[in-house]
C-alpha cells in the first residue's frame, strides 16, 4: 500500500488560490498551515489577514480569522490576544500594510512586545492595486507610480523592517527569509515554526519577513522573479536572523545589542 | 444605594466596568482624559480586565475590534478630532456586525478646534460618520445619571443588534460632577456563535467586511438596513418637559437641553408657555413622537451648540407641520439660560 | 432655591477641594448639585477654579454666568471674576495674600486672613477650611455640622491630627465673622 507522504495541510481549506502563477503568497500560506498542523494549534489559532493580495486569506486558511482594515492587523491582533491570551494569534501583512499605512500599529505592537506572530510578505510592490510603489520598492525600480524608477530624492528609500524592528526592545524573534527555491522554502518554514513556537512559549513578539516573488507586477517570468530576489532584492534586504532572544543565554561579558 | 458625586468621564468608565466591559483602549485627548485614566486605574483590578493606552485613536478602535470579535465587551473613547480618526474602525464594526461602545466627549471644531464643550459632531455621529451604508446608534445624555444609565444600556443594545453604539456627550458633561446612582446591570445575552475563540475541533469561522461580489454585498447592505429599520421602530428615546400646555417648544439635546430647561423656567416665570422636546437617542431620531407633538404645538425652536445640525432632522420631521426657528452657539460657547430665554421671548411674541 | 458659587485660586490652595466638599455635603443634605471644574489649558500655569450649583430642583446649567458667591484665594482670581458676580452677591477673599479690594459697591465683601490663621494653626494648607468656615456661616447653605461631617468622610483615610486641625480651622473661620 502506498504511503501518503504529501497532502493538503489540515489548516488549509479545499480551495483554489486566486494568486497569480509564481506568486509567493500561496507558498507562504501553505507553510503557515503546515506549521499550525505540526504544532497542533489549529483549534486555538486566530489569524488576521490584511488588505492587499492576501485579503481573501480567510478563504484558504481553515482557522478562525478576522480580516483587519488596511494596516491595522497588529492592533486587531493585540485586541484578540489580550482578550484570549492562551490563543495563538498571527497577523499576515504585506509591505504596504506593514511598512506604510500600518507602520504605527505594527511598530507599537512590536514595541509593546505583544505575544503575537507577524508574517510579513515583502514583494517590493503593491500587488492588488496593480503595481504601485511600495515602501519596500527598490531604488530605481519601476512601478506604475514610479514610472522613471524609484527616485531617492522624491520617494525616499526602501524601508528595512527587520533592521528597524530588531532595534525595539519589545521584540523577541525577527528573521528575514525568502521562498525562491526549495531550500529557501524549507528554511522559511523553520523560521515560521520558530516564530509560532516563540508565541506558544509566551516569549513575545515574533516577525518573519519573506521576500516573495511577484512576477505579474515585476514584469518577469516566475524563474526570473526568483533570480531577481537573489540578485537584486536580497542585496537591499539581506536574509538572516536579526533578533533572537530565544537563543541560549550568552556568555557573561557579551553585551546584548538591545 | 448611595448617591456618589462623580465626574461624567469617570461615571462612563465606572458604568462600563459595571456593565461588564473588560477591554478598553484609548488615546489621551482633552476633554475626556479622565475616562482613559479611570480605565487605567480600575480595569487592572477587574479579573480579565484589559486597558491599553494605544499609539493612536486608530489603533484603539482596531484593538477593540479584535477584542469584540472574541466576545469581550469593549469600549473606546475620544473627543471630536480623535473620533474622526476612529471612523474607519466604526465603519468596519458596522460592516462586520461587531458590538462595541464608542464615547465622544465633543469639543469645538472643525479641525483641532478647541477643548470647550460643543455639539458639532451630530452629523458625523448620526449619519454613520465613516464610509459606506450604515448607521450607528447614538445616545445624547444630558445628566450624569443618564451617562451612567445609558452607558450600561449602550452595551446591551450593541449586543442585541451587533452594532457599534455611540455615547455623544460634550466637554461639560465629561468634566461636570453630579450625584449618580449606578443601577444593576442586566445579565449579558450574546451568543457564542458570534465569537471567534479558535475553531477547536470544529469548523472554522471568519469575520470580514470585504464582500467582492456586488449582489452579495448588496444583500449584506439590505440586511444591515433591515436591522436599522428594526432599531428605528423600537429604540427611540426622548423626554418631554412641560409640553402639556406648551405653545412653544424648544428642541435640544445634551448640554443644550439643560440650558433650555433653565430658560424655560425663566420664561414660565414670565407667563410664557414654553416646553422642551429632548431627543435622547439622536439616531434613531424620535421622529414620530416629535411629529405627534406638532399636532398641538405649532412653534418650535431648535437650540444647539452648533450652527444647526439636528436642525435638519427636525426639519425632516416638522417641515410643513409647524414653524421651525433656530438658535445656535458653536465653537465651544456655552450660552446661558438667560440668553436663550431672551431669544425665545422674541420668537414667542411673534408666534402664530 | 438655586445658588451658584465660584471658587478660584492657585493650584495647591485646595480650591477644587472647597468646591467638591460643598457639593458633596449639599448632596448629602438632599440638594441637587453640580460641580464644574475649569479644565485644559486654562488651568495650566497654576490657577484652578470650579463652579458649584446647589438647588432644590433639577439644575439646568452648571455654568454660572452670574454667580451668587465668589470665593477667591489669590489676586488673579479676584481680577478675573469680580465683575461676573451678581449685583447683591458676596465675595469672600483671602486677605492674607490679596491686597486689592473689589471696586464694585453693589456686593458684600468678606476679607478673611485665612492664610495667616492657618499658618498660626500650624498648617497653611488648612487655609481653605478656614475660608469654608466663614463661607458656611454667611451663606447658610447648610449647617456647619453637616459640612464638617462630609469633609471628614472625604478626608476618610487622613490622620486624626488632620481632622482636628480642620475642625479648628473651620471653627475659627466660622467665628471670624458675625452673621
Amino acid at each position: 500500500m502506498a504511503k501518503k507522504v504529501f497532502g493538503r495541510p489540515k489548516s488549509l481549506k479545499e480551495a483554489i488560490y486566486h494568486y497569480c502563477p509564481g506568486c509567493g503568497h500561496s507558498i507562504v500560506h501553505r507553510l503557515v498551515a503546515e506549521v499550525i498542523d505540526e504544532l497542533d494549534i489549529r483549534g486555538i489559532t486566530i489569524g488576521v489577514p490584511p488588505a492587499g493580495c492576501a485579503v481573501l486569506a480567510y478563504n484558504y486558511f481553515d482557522v478562525d480569522m478576522i480580516e483587519a482594515q488596511h494596516g491595522r492587523g497588529p492592533a486587531t491582533a493585540t485586541g484578540i490576544k489580550r482578550s484570549l491570551p492562551d490563543r495563538i494569534v498571527f497577523s499576515y501583512q504585506g509591505d504596504g500594510d506593514l511598512a506604510a499605512i500600518g507602520i504605527a500599529e505594527s511598530f507599537h505592537a512590536a514595541n509593546r512586545g505583544e505575544n503575537i506572530t507577524v508574517i510579513f510578505i515583502n514583494n517590493a510592490v503593491y500587488g492588488m492595486t496593480g503595481g504601485q510603489m511600495a515602501p519596500t520598492t527598490m531604488l530605481e525600480q519601476k512601478t506604475t507610480t514610479t514610472p522613471a524608477g524609484r527616485n531617492r530624492t522624491l520617494d525616499g528609500y526602501p524601508v528595512k523592517v527587520c533592521e528597524l524592528f530588531s532595534q525595539l526592545r519589545g521584540t523577541t524573534y525577527i528573521e528575514r527569509c525568502t521562498v525562491n527555491s526549495p531550500a529557501s522554502v524549507n528554511k522559511t518554514k523553520k523560521a515560521i515554526k520558530k516564530a509560532f513556537q516563540c508565541q506558544i512559549d509566551g516569549k513575545g513578539f515574533s516577525l518573519i519577513e519573506i521576500l516573495s516573488p511577484c512576477p505579474t507586477n515585476w514584469k518577469l517570468n516566475a524563474i526570473d522573479s526568483c533570480k531577481w530576489i537573489d540578485e537584486v532584492m536580497s542585496k537591499e534586504f539581506p536574509l538572516g536572523v536579526f533578533k533572537d532572544n530565544l537563543a541560549p543565554v550568552k556568555k557573561t561579558g557579551e553585551a546584548d545589542p538591545c | 444605594m448611595n448617591k456618589i458625586l462623580m465626574s461624567g468621564n469617570n461615571i462612563i468608565a465606572e458604568a462600563a466596568i459595571r456593565a461588564g466591559c473588560r477591554f478598553y483602549a484609548g488615546y489621551p485627548i482633552t476633554p475626556q482624559n479622565e475616562l482613559t485614566e479611570y480605565m487605567a486605574e480600575h480595569m487592572r483590578n477587574v479579573p480579565g480586565g484589559v486597558f491599553i493606552q494605544s499609539e493612536s485613536e486608530i489603533a484603539a478602535i482596531h484593538m477593540i475590534i479584535g477584542a469584540s470579535a472574541t466576545g469581550t465587551r469593549v469600549m473606546t473613547s475620544s473627543s471630536s478630532p480623535g473620533i474622526s480618526l476612529k471612523q474607519e474602525g466604526i465603519s468596519s464594526m458596522a460592516a462586520c456586525e461587531l458590538p462595541g461602545v464608542i464615547v465622544n466627549i465633543m469639543r469645538g471644531g472643525p479641525g483641532l478646534g478647541n477643548i470647550r464643550p460643543a455639539q458639532g459632531d451630530y452629523f458625523q455621529a448620526t449619519r454613520g460618520g465613516g464610509h459606506g451604508d450604515y448607521r450607528t446608534i447614538v445616545y445624547g445624555p444630558a445628566t450624569c445619571q443618564e451617562l451612567a444609565d445609558l452607558t450600561m444600556d449602550a452595551f446591551d443594545l450593541a449586543d442585541k443588534y451587533r452594532t457599534p453604539v455611540m455615547i455623544l456627550a460634550d466637554g461639560m458633561m465629561g468634566q461636570m460632577m453630579e450625584p449618580v446612582i449606578f443601577k444593576k446591570p442586566k445579565p449579558r445575552k450574546y451568543s457564542e456563535k458570534f465569537m471567534l475563540k479558535g475553531a477547536g475541533a470544529g469548523k472554522s469561522k471568519f469575520i470580514r467586511g470585504l464582500i467582492l461580489d456586488a449582489i452579495e454585498m448588496e444583500e449584506h447592505n439590505w440586511k444591515l438596513e433591515r436591522k436599522y429599520k428594526i432599531i428605528v421602530d423600537n429604540e427611540t428615546l426622548h423626554e418631554e418637559h412641560r409640553t402639556d400646555d406648551a405653545e412653544f417648544v424648544i428642541v435640544a439635546y445634551g448640554t443644550a437641553a439643560r440650558i433650555a430647561k433653565g430658560a424655560i423656567k425663566r420664561l414660565r416665570d414670565n407667563g410664557m408657555k414654553v416646553g422642551l422636546f429632548r431627543p435622547i437617542t439622536l439616531w434613531p431620531f424620535p421622529e414620530l413622537k416629535l411629529r405627534a407633538l406638532s399636532g398641538k404645538v405649532k412653534n418650535f425652536l431648535v437650540f444647539e451648540m452648533s450652527t444647526g445640525q439636528m436642525l435638519e432632522d427636525v426639519r425632516l420631521t416638522l417641515q410643513g407641520y409647524a414653524n421651525i426657528e433656530f438658535h445656535g452657539r458653536p465653537g465651544g460657547v456655552v450660552p446661558t439660560p438667560a440668553e436663550l430665554a431672551n431669544v425665545i421671548a422674541r420668537h414667542y411674541d411673534k408666534k402664530d | 432655591m438655586l445658588i451658584k458659587t465660584i471658587f478660584s485660586g492657585f493650584g495647591g490652595q485646595g480650591v477644587l477641594m472647597m468646591g467638591f466638599s460643598l457639593a458633596q455635603s449639599a448632596m448629602n443634605k438632599g440638594y441637587q448639585v453640580t460641580y464644574l471644574p475649569a479644565y485644559g489649558a486654562e488651568v495650566r500655569g497654576g490657577t484652578a477654579n470650579c463652579t458649584i450649583a446647589v438647588g432644590d430642583e433639577e439644575i439646568a446649567s452648571p455654568v454660572a454666568s452670574e454667580p451668587d458667591y465668589l470665593v477667591v484665594m489669590n489676586s488673579p482670581s479676584l481680577t478675573t471674576f469680580q465683575n461676573k458676580i451678581i449685583s447683591g452677591g458676596t465675595i469672600f477673599l483671602n486677605s492674607s495674600i490679596i491686597e486689592a479690594r473689589p471696586s464694585r459697591k453693589d456686593v458684600r465683601v468678606y476679607a478673611i486672613p485665612c492664610g495667616d490663621i492657618a499658618q498660626e494653626l500650624g498648617n497653611i494648607r488648612a487655609a481653605n477650611i478656614v475660608m469654608m468656615g466663614t463661607f458656611i456661616k454667611i451663606t447658610k447653605i447648610l449647617p456647619a455640622e453637616d459640612y464638617l461631617k462630609s469633609i471628614e468622610t472625604i478626608m476618610g483615610g487622613k490622620k486624626k491630627s488632620v481632622t482636628e486641625i480642620n475642625r479648628k480651622a473651620f471653627a475659627i473661620g466660622f467665628d471670624f465673622v458675625k452673621n
